[in-house]
């Protein structure tokens, strides 16, 4: 007779250990002030919840944003890119509705013929989806690489309180054997509910969101939920980690979400990037975990932990190893893209992001 | 080998023909040639031209075009080499009553611009270009010649101003000419404020694109003499030389090798040096054109082309008279058409009929063509007789 | 819609993928299976690493049809580290004037869309500075 069911652990590990091979991150260059909205939206009153955020250029979208983040992780990881057999990439601005932006990702890295790429949806956590499934994939033994990015070109309806966040960016996750890795994925947990905090219907250009509803109910719960229940399955607390990466739709929330959770600012402010680019919906706490690795020392411990409106959220305890030192220097920090930073206005941003009407 | 020699030439003045169609232009043309011609009757028609079959929806020309001026039956074909097909007609008329199978050929040059307006006119004419390595990353063939005025500038640090005199130089040539599109003068002070199209270029340094037809009637010299009143020219030499499609391939691109393999085997062929020419016809679709154009026939050192035009030795009375007539910038581009304004052109200063604008004892002249950035180039040697 | 066109050539389009003549060594690009300096069979496929510098630029500032929206652009000759030149837009300059000798690197990005919005996007290889990286 099987053991009592409810005993079982709902942590998501897989038989074979799994790591971060090599990771990479990528920021566009420009960067809307919060000033700016304030100025045309709000006669230039009222705090803003961000410094700036990052605007894509003309010429960028979330296929060509992955395909860098994606040369950068190969660059760190140092493996032939043929070998990847899967490209999966989360986001909630794909350029198309049907056809994968892993399809033109893949060929570009030249990991095409033998892969797999279908696109990930589930709002800001669309990336940590990717990465649990390529936690299952390269875990089961079925594939030795598999690559998750996660990655937006996020919108917010004109003078709606999303524009001074929705920002551009991501990270992309390049999963393999845990003895290969620079850092080893322990454990994940994944919490979802019904929630419908916010949402947008296929032929709408912006989404609809609830307001005060989206807090409380839907990303407090959800992290504080995902990320308690995995620690609490590990036997560890907040104590245990030198580092924590929370969702970061604004400043406020995942320094609030911390401290409920136990950690101190320490712990959260290396991966908390939101002041500077916003909020990069499915790359948000990617691109923070990016940032922590660009600075997180052998056997130094990383808990990670998303949020998808909708909702739910997907939790990982991550510990660094050795092998991170000798690959960190392989392709650009996270630092280096946000430092790399040209100031746009109101009129260029609405001209980038193709808000003029025709 | 026959002596092949122009018989006949006509031309409609270059503009903006909105009211008329394809055919009429080059029936205009046609006309007027065969009737300098003494009434001599061709059996074969070459065509130039380069964006019919895009702009006007119509390829097939010598059918359309032989049978408007009551030609159907005799052998027509159309060449095409960007620009410069019109003097790719002008060659394969030539090598037609050279070899001796051809008597009389016809050659008409004919572009219609006006069957389409803006951007879809200058994506047509980039055709010219390479299109998936050069158009498709967004360059069109006002880029390229910027990007070669850009290195230019580099290389060889002239002042800007310098290529303004082209510019002058052409528009105060077309001031007595009747068929030229642009017949008032321009200053030095218009140049230099004139708009940025795409850095360095700017607006007056290039020759915008025109509707335009000009013909030519060849034949053999025994042939000629018995119908034909007026002078006649011989074409003693001719070359036509591709290069690369992508400026890119080049090894050197600001060399115009083509050019120079061009004017060297015409002036082989002709039996002269190009400096025992009288004129020179070149193709300044681009101001910076007409300077490599120059560097390339070996009449400057590389990087001084535009020292010439800045001593005046290119003017009517210098020593090296180009865009006698107005050139592109003066006269109008109009494309394919242009290489047989050029010869009508030199054909008019070796019969001396060139009027306000006569070189004087103009007896050799030195026509060429470029198609794109010279990735083809075209030339002749025409002697008056 | 051009579909076929642009779907042959978008390992060349995507990632600077060239050939190598096995006899005298040169680098191509793009493919041509001859080599243009010895005129050998030359099909093995070389990655360019995208490296190269500006010989030549120019800012456009009226758009050939289909890239209207998008000027003004620089458009540029850069020679690349292994040997060839190719045509591309320079990307990404922020305030810095594009100058020739510049040290660039080449980004995949979206060069149009074939048609209208309803066309497939087309991507290509742009070049821009050399992203600084602290040490």
């Amino acid at each position: 007779m099987q053991a009592n069911p409810t005993e079982q652990s709902l942590l998501l590990k897989p038989d074979r250990p799994v790591g971060i091979i090599g990771y990479g991150a990528y920021v566009p260059r420009y960067r809307l002030p919060a000033s700016e909205v304030a100025r045309i939206w709000h006669g230039g009153e009222g705090g803003t919840p961000v410094k700036e955020k990052a605007v894509a250029g003309l010429d960028e979208d979330v296929i060509t944003m992955s395909i860098e983040a994606a040369r950068n992780a190969l660059a760190r990881a140092g493996i032939e890119a043929s070998l990847l057999r899967a490209v999966w990439i989360g986001s909630e601005s794909h350029p198309y509705a049907v056809k994968p932006s892993g399809t033109v990702v893949a060929e570009a890295l030249g990991a095409t013929p033998a892969v797999s790429t279908g696109d990930w949806q589930f709002a800001c956590k669309a990336g940590t989806e990717a990465l649990v499934a390529a936690m299952g994939l390269v875990g089961s033994g079925m594939g030795r690489y598999a690559l998750a990015i996660g990655m937006d070109t996020a919108q917010g309806r004109p003078g709606d309180q999303l524009e001074y966040t929705a920002g551009c960016g991501g990270a992309a996750f390049l999963l393999g054997p845990a003895e290969e890795a620079l850092a080893v994925i322990e454990a994940a947990f994944s919490y979802v509910t019904d929630t419908p905090d916010f949402w947008r219907r296929p032929m709408q250009k912006y989404p609809e969101h609830g307001q005060r509803f989206t807090g409380e109910p839907a990303y407090f719960h959800h992290i504080e939920s995902a990320a308690s229940q995995l620690m609490k399955e590990l036997g560890v607390s907040a104590a245990d980690y030198q580092y924590a990466v929370f969702h970061q739709p604004n400043a406020k929330f995942p320094q609030k979400v911390g401290e409920n959770l136990g950690f101190t600012a320490e712990q959260v402010t290396p991966g908390l990037l939101s002041p500077l680019i916003g909020n990069t919906y499915a790359g948000a706490a990617l691109i923070g975990l990016s940032a922590v690795l660009d600075v997180a020392k052998p056997g130094e411990r990383i808990l990670v932990a998303s949020f998808g409106s909708g909702a739910g959220s997907d939790a990982f305890s991550i510990r660094v190893s050795e092998a991170i030192e000798a690959r960190r220097g392989k392709a650009p920090r996270t630092a280096d893209y946000i430092a790399r930073r040209t100031p746009i206005d109101y009129g260029m941003y609405v001209r980038l992001r193709g808000k003029l009407a025709d | 080998m026959s002596e092949v020699v122009i018989a006949g030439i006509g031309q409609i003045p270059v503009g903006e023909h909105w009211e008329l169609p394809l055919h009429t232009l080059s029936s205009r043309a046609i006309l007027a040639a065969l009737g300098d011609a003494g009434g001599l009757k061709p059996q074969a028609m070459y065509v130039g031209n380069f964006l019919a079959s895009v702009v006007s929806h119509q390829a097939n020309l010598p059918a359309q075009l032989a049978d408007h001026v009551g030609l159907t039956g005799i052998e027509g074909i159309t060449a095409e080499a960007a620009g410069a097909s019109g003097a790719a007609a002008f060659r394969l008329g030539y090598l037609a009553v050279a070899s001796g199978f051809v008597d009389v050929a016809l050659v008409v040059g004919v572009e219609k611009v006006t069957d389409v307006i803006g951007a879809d006119l200058e994506t047509a004419v980039s055709l010219g270009a390479d299109y998936d390595f050069e158009c498709v990353p967004g360059m069109n063939s006002k880029a390229a010649a910027a990007l070669l005025m850009q290195r230019y500038l580099y290389e060889y640090r002239p002042p800007r101003q310098a290529f303004g005199e082209f510019a002058v130089l052409a528009h105060a040539n077309a001031v007595h000419n009747p068929n030229a599109m642009y017949r008032r003068a321009i200053s030095a002070g218009a140049y230099e404020k004139a708009a940025m199209v795409a850095s360095p270029l700017n607006l007056y340094d290039v020759a915008p694109y025109a509707d335009g037809a000009a013909a030519v009637v060849l034949t053999r010299a025994e042939l000629a003499e018995k119908t034909v009143r007026h002078k006649l020219v011989r074409v003693s030499g001719s070359s036509s030389v591709i290069d690369t499609l992508a400026l890119h391939d080049r090894s050197d691109p600001l060399a115009f090798q083509a050019a120079a393999y061009s004017v060297e085997r015409a002036c082989r062929k002709a039996g002269i040096l190009p400096q025992d020419v009288d004129l020179f016809e070149l193709t300044d679709a681009f101001s910076v054109y007409a300077a490599l154009s120059l560097e390339a026939a070996g009449f400057a050192k590389r990087g001084e082309g535009w020292k010439l035009a800045q001593e005046g030795a290119l003017s009517l009375n210098g020593k090296l008279p180009i865009l006698t007539m107005g050139g592109f910038k003066g006269r109008g581009n109009p494309l394919a058409a242009s290489g047989v304004y050029q010869i009508v052109e030199a054909a008019l200063q070796l019969r001396g009929e060139a009027g306000a604008n006569q070189v004087a004892q103009a007896r050799r002249a030195l026509v060429q063509t470029l198609g794109g950035p010279a990735s083809t180039a075209i030339t002749h040697v025409l002697e008056a007789l | 819609m051009e579909i076929p066109r642009h779907w042959r050539l978008k390992k060349q389009r995507y990632g600077l993928v060239g050939e190598v003549c096995p006899h005298c060594n040169v680098k191509i690009f793009p493919p041509r299976d001859v080599c243009p300096e010895c005129g050998g069979e030359a099909k093995e496929p070389y990655v360019f690493s995208g490296r190269g510098e500006v010989y030549s630029f120019t800012t456009m500032m009226d758009g050939p049809a289909g890239y209207e929206e998008a000027t003004p652009y620089t458009i540029a000759l850069v020679k690349l580290e292994e040997g060839p030149m190719v045509t591309a837009q320079l990307t990404d300059l922020g305030e810095q004037p594009p100058e020739i000798g510049m040290a660039v690197e080449m980004v995949t990005r979206k060069i149009r869309e074939d048609g209208s919005e309803r066309g497939m996007i087309i991507y290509g290889y742009k070049f821009r500075p050399v992203l600084a990286r602290e040490q």
